[in-house]
Formats: structure tokens, C-alpha cells, sequence
């Protein structure tokens, strides 16, 4: 079964994210509310790791060989200036986005199993991503005319 | 008639009724030394812009000079009363050091110049920019203290005739959470509830309100409520021993001092509570909201133990407030500063809005939010779109809103910036500082005092390639940074409306000419728009008025319709009589006391002033997901978890040190600091610390102590005062103006604002004041007591300790008693106007 697969990628998917939250709060920390946001949805990650703990040691003994090439990159130094900080945010919205689909994908496999502790997690888990998305949209939008007109 | 000390007495003479009566009339005059009320040459009606209360007066002027102010009997917010602020410091300020003429600067100094001079300076850089950058280049900064007509203009120059998002005021740093958590809840800005509320409560609720000091008269009627028969228990949140919190004990009610920046964890578990124990209402919470499943679910975990292990107060007294809320048959709440300027701002005041729309309690005497604004005119910053606001409670995301105001003003929606909401002054500062904001225009604020983080805000203010517009009745801090200061006159030498906390609407008259050059702000905004040649899509003329009364006929326009309603005021109407509270129209000429009588809010799509935001990162919902709410109507019950603060006293900086206001003075003292007898009773700063932190650290009352963050350091004597251990409090209101060094620190920092950080609430924007660290050192003995008030929240912890503070012979004040019947209170309509009806969701 491929499920313990996926909730390994996921596991890990959880993992760079929050890792790339930090690592944007701290390249931008000049940036406040950049700085605070960010340590606070790294730390929503890292509850979506732990919570994700038990189910992958449930379903971890039925594992099959996993494909190191599915697994996410993560991010590699931050840039700087207005335009470094919406093509950083893009980042973030591109591995949240690819954390989000994830889990709509290991909720199908939830729900094909009837795993009722695994649809509790990813529902929550599910919920909040989506948030940290919205915040990331709200973010780039305000940010970009600014940063692609007017920035020096 | 009496004479009454209104400095040694805040509140004046008790006037004490019971439940469900009108508060009595008090009239209050105060006149310069010897003139009598005979000697007085004319009478001239205005309202007080010394607080937000917005109590009306009549400047008293003699030899075409104001020589003094008197309550005006006939109006519903005040009944007559002043307070000190009003009394002494509404009138003094006017013969003093003030501008007279434009300054430039010549070779690094400001010289003196003219209008045209100066005028032609900025738009020269103005064109410039345009041509160069585009509209992007163009920072506006205003106030919470011009008139109406003023922000109305300001705000369709910034949005129709120069393009650009950057405006908003300093009500950011004061008023913004009242906004937002009523967007959040309600669908739009508008406060529901109404002063009359007092009357008839039997629980009053101030969550960070220290009220007794900064809207005295407001106090006033509640204290006569709370010395009359059948008083209503007040509870009180607040980390200091307040007036409030005095009141709260003598009433049965209970004081709850939380830490600084927990207020999110004691909020969710007096909504948890009120919901364990069956209190909400479940017919109105079915009818009239959405969100109870999950904001049930959201506060599940904070148990009263919980909060009381996180906000460091007894488990018992969360109990016991939540009991009072929750059996009380009418409550009253009020939230100010200390939720406002604290972590988690907008969602901590979105549960205020919770428990009362779970207890069903808005819309009926007695059980009103009062969501307070700091400042006089902050709502007419926020309706007409000089902060980060479109005029009329638009929604800057909806589509329609912006072709109604393009509609209006006859321009291309595509010119009215609306792709995000408008900048907020926090990222404002930023981009100036960033250097992509290259001309800044800031007009009646100070922000060298009263923006967080003052060296950062020195830095950017001196940037060479920022060019800095100060528009001001007086050389501030800010003014001497600036390349161009622009002689604004100021109350009662112009003529313009503002409203305040309950929506009442005042006309304010010119009683005295501007002194020398000085011309009113609306003047100043007019000369620029026609310097600049700012044109309609037509070619004509972008601001078609000229004067007050043009602005304001142009403003009830854009209000037709809105709950924000003008159309049924007039100047002439607003003459004589009392303020009237809007919304205001043909079918309600004589205004609204109350919104939501039915429980019907302006939430649908195509009305309400947001979309909404999730409260713990400021997200934004899309058109598409708020309208597949299917809200119908319905408020909002919006929650958030607890988090911790961004910054926490740790073994380096063990104190959490907050800022707040004193009944004597202002904001930054502009006015209030050159009234004699303010000046006395709180003349300069101190660091007020409890009895036992004082014992530890050796510091006696009167010791120099110097406050240390990781930003700055403020130096003052000691008041050892009656606030919570861990908690060190700072007046924000001074800053350099009247010290040697003029317009930074020097050797003696002093203003509160070098200690705070540059952090803000994620949904309103307002930045945090009170959650800094900070540590103590004692520098030096004292030369005698802290000159704190001693009739306030900063009275000392040992009685009799310090003398009094009191306002001597030049303080007396006249005090009439009852002389007329009050003036009844405005109506309630049984639907809001400018709301869209529907029936309530029925259960079956």
C-alpha cells in the first residue's frame, strides 16, 4: 500500500515548510508582521508533523519502498528587497500549495480506508492550511505594486 | 451654583439617579481669570476634540479672542458636563507659540516663507514624482482630530486625483480595532450600542478601559448610575488599580489584571464560560449569527484554570465575571487601549462582540458595545476614507463599491487604488523607510512622539530622499524634521463637523480668526488639489467645492444609502440643538440611537465594508468564499486561538512595561501642554512600578529610573503605585517639544515610544504598545516625590503619601445643577437604516 508513502512525503512536505517559514521570517525579519507570521504558521507545521506521527507508525509496517524522488525540495537563501520578499512569499505559496494538495490526497486514501483518526487529522490539518494560503495571497497581493513599480 | 476644582475633582459634583432615568443636566463652564459669563462678547457653538466622548460646548470669545468653554445643556452626549481636558486645555493653547507663517528649508534649517513659496515646493516634488514613480511615490499621514470635511477632500485628492493606496491616519494607532472587530463581526464599521446604554444597564464591562481618565464625562454618567439606587456592577480588566477597577469592588463586580498580552486566553474562556453554563441565548444565536459550532470548538480548551494559568489571575474571578455577564439581565461593554494596542487585538475585541451576541444582547436599552475610539474625529477618518478605509464604508474588494465612488466622483475606476486594501500606516512607514514612499504629507499628528519606536521613526522622518510635508498649528517634533510646515489653524478658528463615539454628529463654528498666515486644513487640501490642477474624467475640476459646507454637502452624497447615512444633516439642522447620531435620513430625520434593534446586520454581500479576515493571520476571505457563507443578515461569531505575545519578559528584560494616558493631558501635548493649569497637574513623565517590585529593586518614591528595551530607554522619576508585579507603566504623552533638544531625546529620553516595538495586530494593523520587555535600573536618588497625579490610576500604593494634586485658584469652574430637563434621547429605529431586511431564519 502506497499510503504510508504519501503520509511519509507528507511528513516531510509538513517538515520543509515550516522550516521555509523560518527561514523567511529570519531573512525578512525587517519586516514585522513577515517575521511574526511566519514563526507562527512554522509552529502550525510542526503540530501538523507531530499529529501526523501516529498515523504514519500505524501504516508504517505495510510500507512500500519509497521513491526518494517524490519527496519536496525545500528552499535555499532568502533574497532581499521588496522584490526578494514576494518572490520568497511565492515560495512559501508554492510548497503550501503543494502541502495542501497532499493532504486532499491523503484524505481520499482516508476516506477510501474509512480511517476516521487519519479524516480527523487531515481536516484540521486541511483547514489551516488553507489559512496560511490565504494570509500568503493577502500578503503578495498588498506587496507586489509596490514592490514592481515603485521599489528601488 | 458651585465652584468646583476640576483638577483635584475629575468628575465634578454627583449627580445620582436610578436605573431607567435620564441623566440629570450639569452644566460646566470654566472662563479665564477674571471674565465673568456677563463680560463674554459672543457664544459659539462646537464640541470638545480633547477625547473622543465629543461633548458639546459653546466657546466663550471675548475681544475676538476664546477666553473660555460651557457645557451645552441641550445635547444628549454630554448634558452640560466638560472635563478638565475641555475645561482648561480647549482654549489656551490659541495665544501661544503658534506657526504664523509657512517654513521651508533653506541650507538644512527651516526659514520662514510664504504660502506660494511653500505650496510651489511640494507640488514641484509632487509632479515630479508623478512623472518619474507614479502615484505609488505618495505617502498621506493624517489624524484623528481634523474635520470631517477635511479627511473628505484629503481622501478624494489621495484616492480620485493622485491614484495612490498610501493614506491613513493616526487612528491606526488608536481607533483601528474598534473598526475592524466591527467589520469582523457586524459586517461593517458603526457602533451599535449608544451612551444612553448607561442609563439603563445592570452590568458595565470595560475590557481595557481605563474610562475614568480618558473620557471623564463618560465616567461621570456612569459614576452617577453607580451612586444612585439599584448601581450596576462594573467589571474591570485592566493590569493597573484604575478608578474603573476601584469601581469594580465597591460595586460587587470584579477587577481582573491580566498580564499584558493575554487578553485572547481570559476572552476565550469567558466565552466558553458563558456557553458551559448555558447562558447564551440559543433562539438569537440561531436567528441572528453564524459561526457558534466553531467558535465553540475554538475556545473548548481555555477551562477558567487555563486562563488563569496564562494571564496570571485567579480562576475564581474569571468564574465570577462570566457570571456576571452571563446573568446580568442588560450589559454594557467598552473596550479601549489596553485590548486595542495589545496582542491579538481585533480578535480579543471580536469576543466582546461574541458574548454579546451569544447573550443576544445589542440593540436594546441597556445592553450595548461600546467599541471606544482615542481620539475626537477617528470615526470620520475611518467613514470618509482618510485611513485605511474607502469613503461611506466601501469595501475597497468589491467591484460595485468601487464604480459607485468613481460614479461619484466622475473618474476611472481603474485610478481609485483597490487591488488590496488601502496601506496601513505601519507599512507605510516601512516604504518610506525602504525608500519607495518619497513624499510624505502628514497632517495634525506627531508621530516623533507617538508611533512605536521613536529612533526608527527619527531615522525615517531625516531620510534625504524623503521629502517630509508637515501640516500642524505648531512646530512639533515631527514639524522640525520636516522640508515644508504648512500653519494649519486649528479648533474654533475654522468651521467643520465631526463625530463621535456614538455616531453624534456636531458642527463645530469658527469663533476666532487663524493667527497670521495660518489657513484651515480643508483650505490648505484645496489650494494643493487646484495647484495640482486634479481633474474629473470630463475635465473639469476634481473638488468642485470651496468651502465647509460644500465638503459637507458633497460627503452626505456619498453617504446616500450607507449605514454611515448623512443625507438628513445640515449645518442648519446641527445648529441650536443637540448633536443628532447618524444614520440620519428622511425617514429618520432625528437620527439612530441604537443599530440592530431587529438583530439584522449589514453583513449581506454588496453592503457589508469587508469580506472578513481570519483573525489569527489577517488572511483575507475572496468575494467567492464570503458570499457561499450565505450569511443573510446574520453576524458573525468569529474566534481565534491564544498565542503568545511576540515579545514576553524574559531573564534580560523582566518587565512587561506598558504605555497609556493620564486624565491631564493629550496625546503628545500640543494643546494640553501649554494649558496652565494641565501643565501643573501632570507636568512631566514617570515610571510607575508595585510595592513589591520597588521593594526588590531598592527604589523609592521619587528615584530617577531608567527603563531599558531592546530599542530604547526612557529616564524618569519613580511612582511606586498600585499596579500588578511585572507590570511597569509609562505616559505616552511626553516628548521633546518643550526640552532643550527640541525634537529628539538629547540626554534625557523621556517619551514612552522609545521603548515600544514595531509589531502590529495581523487583522486591524494596530501596532503594539503595551507588550514590550523591558528592565529597571534605579540611576539616581530622587529630589522628592514623582510628579504623577495622585487623583488617578497613578496615585501612589501608600495613601497621603505625595501631596495632592490640585488646580488652585485658577481652576475654578462653575457648576449648574439641574437648571433644565435633560434632553431626550435620540430614537431607535426597529430596523437600521442602510441595512438590507430580511426575516429571521426561522428554527423549524
Amino acid at each position: 500500500m502506497h499510503l504510508a508513502t504519501y503520509l511519509g512525503l507528507l511528513h516531510h512536505a509538513e517538515h520543509t515548510l515550516a522550516e521555509a517559514f523560518r527561514r523567511v521570517g529570519d531573512g525578512h525579519a525587517a519586516e514585522p508582521d513577515v517575521f511574526h507570521l511566519c514563526e507562527v504558521l512554522a509552529r502550525q507545521c510542526d503540530r501538523h508533523t507531530d499529529a501526523l506521527v501516529p498515523v504514519v507508525e500505524r501504516h508504517d509496517e505495510r510500507r512500500e519502498t519509497e521513491p526518494e524522488r517524490l519527496l519536496t525540495a525545500g528552499l535555499g537563501e532568502t533574497r532581499s528587497g521588496g522584490v526578494g520578499l514576494l518572490r520568497d512569499l511565492q515560495d512559501l505559496y508554492t510548497l503550501a500549495s503543494f502541502v495542501d494538495i497532499t493532504w486532499t490526497v491523503v484524505g481520499q486514501a482516508g476516506q477510501g480506508l474509512a480511517d476516521r483518526e487519519l479524516l480527523d487529522v487531515v481536516g484540521t490539518c486541511e483547514r489551516e492550511t488553507a489559512v496560511q494560503l490565504r494570509w500568503l495571497r493577502t500578503r503578495i497581493k498588498q506587496a507586489a505594486p509596490q514592490a514592481l513599480i515603485a521599489a528601488r | 451654583m458651585d465652584e468646583a476644582d476640576r483638577i483635584s475633582d475629575i468628575w465634578g459634583a454627583r449627580t445620582p439617579h436610578a436605573r431607567d432615568e435620564s441623566w440629570p443636566v450639569r452644566v460646566d463652564m470654566h472662563l479665564d481669570g477674571d471674565v465673568g459669563e456677563a463680560d463674554v462678547d459672543r457664544w459659539v457653538q462646537s464640541a470638545c476634540v480633547l477625547c473622543s466622548n465629543g461633548c458639546a460646548c459653546d466657546i466663550a470669545v471675548k475681544d475676538g479672542r476664546m477666553v473660555g468653554v460651557r457645557g451645552r445643556a441641550q445635547d444628549t452626549v454630554n448634558h452640560g458636563r466638560l472635563g478638565p481636558k475641555g475645561l482648561y486645555g480647549s482654549w489656551q493653547w490659541s495665544r501661544s507659540d503658534r506657526l504664523t507663517r509657512p517654513l521651508v528649508r533653506e541650507n538644512g534649517e527651516l526659514v520662514k516663507s510664504d504660502w506660494d513659496t511653500a505650496m510651489g515646493r511640494i507640488v514641484e516634488r509632487s509632479r515630479a514624482l508623478l512623472d518619474d514613480v507614479g502615484p505609488l511615490s505618495h505617502g498621506f499621514y493624517t489624524s484623528g482630530q481634523l474635520f470631517l470635511e477635511e479627511y473628505y477632500t484629503l481622501a478624494v485628492i489621495g484616492k480620485a486625483g493622485i491614484g495612490t493606496p498610501h493614506m491613513d491616519g493616526n487612528t491606526r494607532l488608536c481607533t483601528a480595532t474598534a473598526a475592524a472587530a466591527m467589520k469582523e463581526s457586524f459586517g461593517s464599521d458603526g457602533q451599535p450600542g449608544s451612551y444612553t446604554d448607561i442609563e439603563s444597564c445592570d452590568a458595565i464591562f470595560l475590557f481595557g478601559h481605563n474610562m475614568a481618565e480618558t473620557q471623564t464625562v463618560l465616567w461621570a454618567r456612569v459614576l452617577d448610575r453607580v451612586h444612585g439606587a439599584d448601581p450596576p456592577r462594573v467589571v474591570a480588566v485592566d493590569p493597573r488599580t484604575t478608578p474603573v477597577a476601584e469601581a469594580a469592588v465597591a460595586t460587587g463586580g470584579v477587577h481582573l489584571a491580566p498580564m499584558p498580552g493575554t487578553n485572547m486566553a481570559l476572552m476565550n474562556a469567558l466565552v466558553r464560560e458563558v456557553i458551559h453554563r448555558g447562558w447564551a441565548d440559543r433562539d438569537y444565536v440561531y436567528a441572528h449569527t453564524l459561526g457558534f459550532d466553531e467558535l465553540a470548538a475554538t475556545v473548548e480548551p481555555y477551562t477558567p484554570e487555563v486562563a488563569a494559568k496564562i494571564c496570571r489571575v485567579p480562576a475564581s474571578d474569571v468564574r465570577r465575571a462570566a457570571e456576571i455577564f452571563g446573568t446580568s439581565p442588560r450589559v454594557l461593554s467598552t473596550v479601549l487601549q489596553g485590548f486595542y494596542q495589545s496582542h491579538q487585538a481585533t480578535a480579543a475585541a471580536c469576543q466582546v462582540n461574541n458574548l454579546h451576541l451569544l447573550r443576544g444582547m445589542i440593540g436594546r436599552p441597556g445592553c450595548g458595545i461600546l467599541q471606544m475610539n482615542g481620539q475626537p474625529t477617528a470615526q470620520n477618518t475611518r467613514e470618509c476614507g482618510a485611513d485605511g478605509d474607502l469613503p461611506g464604508f466601501r469595501n475597497w474588494d468589491d467591484a460595485e463599491h468601487i464604480d459607485q465612488l468613481a460614479r461619484l466622483w466622475n473618474v476611472d475606476p481603474l485610478t481609485i487604488p483597490h487591488w488590496a486594501p488601502p496601506t496601513h500606516a505601519m507599512q507605510l512607514w516601512r516604504y518610506a523607510e525602504q525608500g519607495s514612499i518619497r513624499l510624505l504629507w502628514i497632517s495634525a499628528t506627531n508621530p516623533a512622539v507617538s508611533m512605536p519606536e521613536l529612533a526608527r521613526i527619527r531615522a525615517i522622518l531625516a531620510r534625504e530622499d524623503l521629502f517630509v510635508v508637515v501640516q500642524d498649528g505648531f512646530l512639533t517634533e515631527t514639524a522640525q524634521y520636516a522640508d515644508v510646515v504648512l500653519p494649519a489653524a486649528m479648533w474654533g478658528e475654522k468651521q467643520g463637523t465631526f463625530t463621535n463615539v456614538n455616531r453624534t454628529v456636531h458642527l463645530s463654528d469658527r469663533a476666532v480668526d487663524p493667527p497670521g498666515e495660518a489657513r484651515s486644513d480643508l483650505d490648505i487640501f484645496l489650494d494643493y488639489a487646484r495647484r495640482m490642477d486634479l481633474r474629473d474624467r470630463d475635465g473639469a475640476p476634481l473638488i468642485a467645492w470651496t468651502d465647509p459646507e460644500g465638503a459637507f454637502a458633497a460627503w452626505r452624497e456619498c453617504t446616500r444609502g450607507r449605514l454611515c447615512d448623512y443625507t438628513g444633516l445640515s449645518y442648519e439642522k446641527l445648529r441650536g440643538g443637540s448633536g443628532i447620531p447618524w444614520p440620519c435620513n428622511d425617514e429618520h430625520p432625528e437620527g439612530t440611537d441604537r443599530l440592530y434593534a431587529d438583530g439584522v446586520f449589514p453583513t449581506d454581500p454588496g453592503v457589508c465594508e469587508s469580506y472578513g479576515h481570519d483573525l489569527l493571520t489577517g488572511g483575507s476571505l475572496d468575494e467567492r468564499t464570503y458570499r457561499a457563507l450565505d450569511v443573510r443578515g446574520r453576524a458573525l461569531l468569529k474566534g481565534s486561538p491564544y498565542t503568545a505575545a511576540p515579545e514576553a519578559p524574559d531573564d534580560e528584560y523582566p518587565f512587561a512595561v506598558i504605555s497609556g494616558r493620564t486624565a491631564y493631558q493629550f496625546h503628545t501635548r500640543t494643546k494640553t501642554g501649554r494649558s496652565r493649569q494641565l501643565r501643573r497637574a501632570a507636568p512631566e513623565p514617570w515610571v510607575e512600578l508595585s510595592v513589591a517590585d520597588a521593594a526588590r529593586l531598592g527604589v523609592a518614591e521619587g528615584d530617577v529610573l531608567c527603563v531599558e528595551s531592546p530599542r530604547g530607554s526612557v529616564q524618569a522619576p519613580a511612582r511606586i503605585g498600585r499596579g500588578r508585579d511585572g507590570v511597569v507603566f509609562v505616559p505616552f504623552h511626553y516628548g521633546y517639544w518643550d526640552t532643550p533638544a527640541g525634537r529628539a531625546p538629547g540626554d534625557d529620553p523621556h517619551a514612552a515610544n522609545e521603548l515600544t516595538l514595531t509589531e502590529w495586530d495581523p487583522v486591524s494593523k494596530q501596532p503594539l504598545f503595551k507588550v514590550a520587555a523591558a528592565r529597571v535600573v534605579r540611576v539616581a536618588d530622587g529630589t522628592g516625590p514623582a510628579a504623577a497625579p495622585t487623583t488617578t490610576a497613578s496615585a501612589p500604593a501608600r495613601p497621603g503619601a505625595v501631596a495632592g494634586t490640585v488646580g488652585g485658584p485658577g481652576a475654578a469652574t462653575q457648576e449648574r445643577v439641574g437648571e433644565s430637563a435633560p434632553p431626550p434621547a435620540p430614537p431607535t429605529p426597529e430596523h437600521t437604516p442602510g441595512v438590507p431586511r430580511h426575516e429571521a431564519t426561522d428554527r423549524s
